[in-house]
């Protein structure tokens, strides 16, 4: 694919599972900045959703095969800081997917994915991942994590 | 250089208080501690890994591991706060609230920098640093104003490593030439900021302010304590023993 249609990758791309929540792509995580074509290469920009964070590498690995299972070989990843990655990015469509999963999705108010009470309690600031901190619903009681807003 | 020599005081406080951090790992008090300590030595990895990429495009000859691997203490800026040993829980929890309520204050200027690297990287650390210093603080507050042993251990943690507060507030002839150009930060306007900060933290918690004036310093020509010797012997290790070791 040396056609320069980065409309292409993208839809590729956007089969890669995020490491951590496989229910998302890395493309509706928003980790993927911009894909141009430029001397007949594709430039895919990515950032990192937290400066530490482990997926980053797991990110290039994976976008790396996708495309050379595809027959895609020109193309380079380059990382950039600016802007810094946030979670407002993240659509309706996507945070549905994170209560589907079982993960309350970033939000002023924290909600429960399981029974959907506002009544919650923080238990730690950090969770499993950089992202994500630890709660417990005061209604039906199950612990849960929350994708903190960044 | 003097924007190079900037950077590596920057990245090399945050990558040794990580490094420091990362040995609570499986030793902290409570589980959710163990993970909240190793998240945030995380970070701190993170945002000293991409300040020693910058690092290493200016320099064009050394990586961003030569950098963290590859340097003797002399030549290593971070501030001595960071070097000093974990001690107790209080202690740790002490260095990491004075030296992030510092950096978050740092950063925030720094984002304003006229280099857009240092801008980028400021605007990204910002938004991590700020769960590190509501974090850190929460615990000062609640061992400040929990019961009697656990005020006066805080306190001694404060009156302790107070006297390695100053030299966050030092500037050399590289920041006066880097402020000229709008890159680097006044820290004299956040030595202001960061005292009201810390007075208001001092008030809810009821810990006293160190009354110690005397202020230790040396970081900023890559003079350090002992500790910094003995961190970077475990650091380095692996890397020095085994130079083409790929993992």
């Amino acid at each position: 694919m040396q056609n320069g249609n980065s409309k292409k990758i993208w839809d590729l791309l956007n089969t890669v599972p995020d490491p951590e929540i496989p229910v998302i792509s890395i493309v509706e995580l928003g980790v993927i900045r911009e894909i141009e074509f430029l001397n007949n290469s594709y430039i895919i920009s990515i950032t990192p959703t937290y400066s530490g964070c482990p997926a980053v590498k797991t990110f290039q690995d994976d976008i790396k095969s996708c495309l050379h299972k595809h027959n895609v070989k020109n193309f380079q990843i380059k990382l950039v800081n600016s802007p810094a990655w946030t979670t407002d990015w993240m659509s309706e469509k996507v945070k549905k997917k994170l209560i589907k999963y079982g993960i309350s999705p970033p939000s002023e108010i924290v909600v429960c994915p399981q029974c959907k009470s506002t009544s919650t309690i923080l238990i730690s600031e950090f969770g499993s991942t950089a992202c994500k901190s630890f709660h417990k619903c005061n209604d039906c009681l199950e612990p849960f994590e929350h994708f903190k807003c960044i | 250089m003097d924007l190079l020599k900037y950077i590596l005081r920057i990245a090399d406080s945050q990558l040794i208080i990580a490094q420091r951090l990362s040995e609570w790992c499986s030793k902290a008090p409570t589980l959710e501690e163990d993970i909240a300590i190793s998240n945030l030595s995380l970070d701190l990895f993170g945002q000293a890994n991409i300040l020693l990429e910058y690092a290493s495009k200016i320099d064009g000859k050394r990586s961003a591991d030569d950098f963290a691997f590859h340097r003797d203490e002399r030549n290593f800026y971070n501030f001595l706060i960071t070097e000093l040993p974990n001690g107790n829980f209080g202690d740790t929890i002490t260095k990491h609230y004075l030296y992030t309520e510092y950096m978050l204050l740092f950063f925030e200027y720094l984002s304003q920098s006229s280099d857009e690297e240092l801008s980028a990287i400021s605007k990204k650390s910002i938004k991590e640093l700020k769960y590190h210093v509501k974090h850190s603080k929460s615990w000062v507050i609640r061992l400040g104003d929990g019961t009697n042993e656990s005020k006066n251990k805080i306190q001694k943690s404060f009156n302790d490593i107070w006297r390695f507060t100053g030299e966050l507030f030092e500037m050399n002839n590289i920041d006066i030439a880097l402020m000229k150009k709008n890159i680097a930060v006044d820290k004299k306007i956040i030595k202001t900021i960061w005292d009201e900060k810390i007075n208001e933290t001092f008030k809810t918690s009821k810990i006293d302010r160190p009354k110690c004036e005397f202020m230790l310093s040396g970081s900023i020509d890559g003079l350090h304590t002992e500790n910094l010797g003995h961190i970077l012997s475990e650091m380095q290790y692996i890397p020095r023993s085994f130079p083409n070791a790929k993992w």
